[in-house]
């Protein structure tokens, strides 16, 4: 058995990331959820958290992840977002302020993408 | 310097500058060509992706939503007109508007309503001075287009189709749009965005006999429905917005091409005549003083006699 998916990590304006993985974890309205190789084909809506991707040869990608989709079927899965970072992209120090002011403006939207960002970012 | 070979002389240097500022413009907009269209393409898995999710759900579930059912009398359609903010760009932007028009006049014979939203100040200008109404309309973005002006764009559309019609909603949306075929060739298309003709979107994806599977949704097909369609319309308009802004540039570079060919023929044409003149310039001034010459010899030899 192929042991193993295809994934593609894509955000509207770009391709972020694509190659093989074992498992992914994302994190769906209904909870976390974790794909492994032939999971039953799958489509779900997103929460804005970070996606782990475990990758073939044994290392970890981790992304902040902003609302969008995964899918998932013949091994292959698809994470659709609207913004999408690998953990390397994001600017902790930028992410930092962001959330300082996000907390000082009462701004939960931008307060949870900033902590998204830090955390996909701390877990590198 | 002769009158005539001075205002030659002139014109020479003015098409000269002339020519430079649209070889200039012709270079720039080669450029953004290639940019924009690199940007066409990176948007692409996104578009298709979500295409292919949208397909499963409305072919996998028996969900009704708004945005994928026919009304059964539409009474109101919103039609979203794309042009660009800045002219010299040949026929690209009443191409868009004269398709835009078409739409709206088949959809008035048809007893719809048509309101109009539209993106570019040159569309807006066409509509402001012969006095129409504009639902609401952007500018400032069209030369580089983002996926946050698409959602822009798309929020009150969407909107306005959720809305009931009786309360001022929509029942349709159509976009009018400038297809990026190639380098040389575009076209101005207008399309049916909503509601979503499902087995339309199903024949473009799976041409290829694809069978789809059975897709477990999270957390309810409804809910997945619910998100994906606002998203699938943001999707088609930024990638409308995308092809609008590479056809704006490739028009622009054919305008200002043969803008430059045209100056160059302009400057040939106008160095011949200068050398004319000024040859009939010489040829005057030898035979004036062949002449004078010749008077004066006359006289001499008169005079000797």
């Amino acid at each position: 058995m192929a042991a193993e998916l295809h994934v593609a990590l894509v955000a509207a304006d770009r391709e972020v990331w694509s190659g093989e993985a074992t498992l992914v974890v994302a994190r769906t309205t209904s909870g976390d959820i974790g794909v492994m190789p032939g999971h039953q084909p799958l489509l779900g809506v997103l929460e804005s958290g970070p996606v782990t991707i475990r990758t073939s040869d044994g290392g970890t990608v981790v992304a902040a992840v902003h609302g969008g989709f995964i899918s998932f079927a013949d091994d292959k899965l698809s994470l659709l977002a609207e913004i999408a970072e690998l953990s390397d992209e994001i600017d902790v120090q930028r992410a930092e302020r962001e959330l300082e002011r996000a907390k000082a403006e009462g701004d939960a939207s931008a307060e949870r993408r900033a902590d998204v960002r830090l955390r996909a970012a701390s877990a590198r | 310097m002769g009158a005539q070979l001075r205002v030659y002389k002139r014109r020479i240097r003015s098409v000269t500058a002339t020519k430079k500022i649209t070889k200039a413009m012709e270079m720039i907009a080669a450029s953004r060509v290639v940019k924009a269209q690199r940007k066409v393409a990176a948007s692409t898995p996104y578009a298709t992706e979500l295409t292919r999710a949208v397909t499963a759900v409305g072919t996998g579930s028996n969900t009704k939503h708004p945005l994928t059912t026919q009304a059964d009398t539409v009474t109101r359609s919103a039609v979203l007109l794309l042009t660009s903010d800045r002219g010299l760009a040949g026929a690209f932007n009443s191409n868009a508007i004269k398709q835009a028009e078409q739409l709206t006049e088949r959809l008035e014979r048809e007893g719809k309503e048509v309101v109009v939203y539209i993106v570019g100040r040159r569309g807006v200008a066409h509509y402001n001075f012969r006095e129409r109404t504009i639902a609401e309309s952007w500018s400032g973005f069209t030369d580089e287009p983002s996926y946050a002006d698409a959602k822009k764009v798309a929020a009150p559309l969407i909107e306005a189709i959720e809305t009931e019609t009786a309360d001022g909603g929509v029942d349709e949306l159509h976009i009018v749009y400038t297809e990026f075929v190639s380098m040389m060739t575009q076209t101005a298309v207008g399309a049916q965005l909503l509601p979503l003709r499902l087995d339309e979107v199903a024949d473009k994806t799976t041409a290829k006999d694809e069978i789809l599977p059975l897709y477990d949704f999270e957390p309810s097909a409804e809910d997945v429905l619910d998100a994906l369609l606002p998203r699938y319309v943001e999707s088609r308009i930024y990638n409308a917005l995308l092809q609008s802004a590479a056809s704006k540039h490739a028009a622009t570079r054919r305008a200002m091409k043969s803008a430059t060919d045209n100056a160059g023929e302009l400057i040939n044409t106008l160095s011949r005549l200068a050398n004319a003149a000024r040859q009939a310039e010489i040829t005057q001034e030898i035979s004036e003083i062949v002449g004078g010459a010749s008077a004066l010899a006359d006289a001499t030899a008169g005079s000797d006699k």
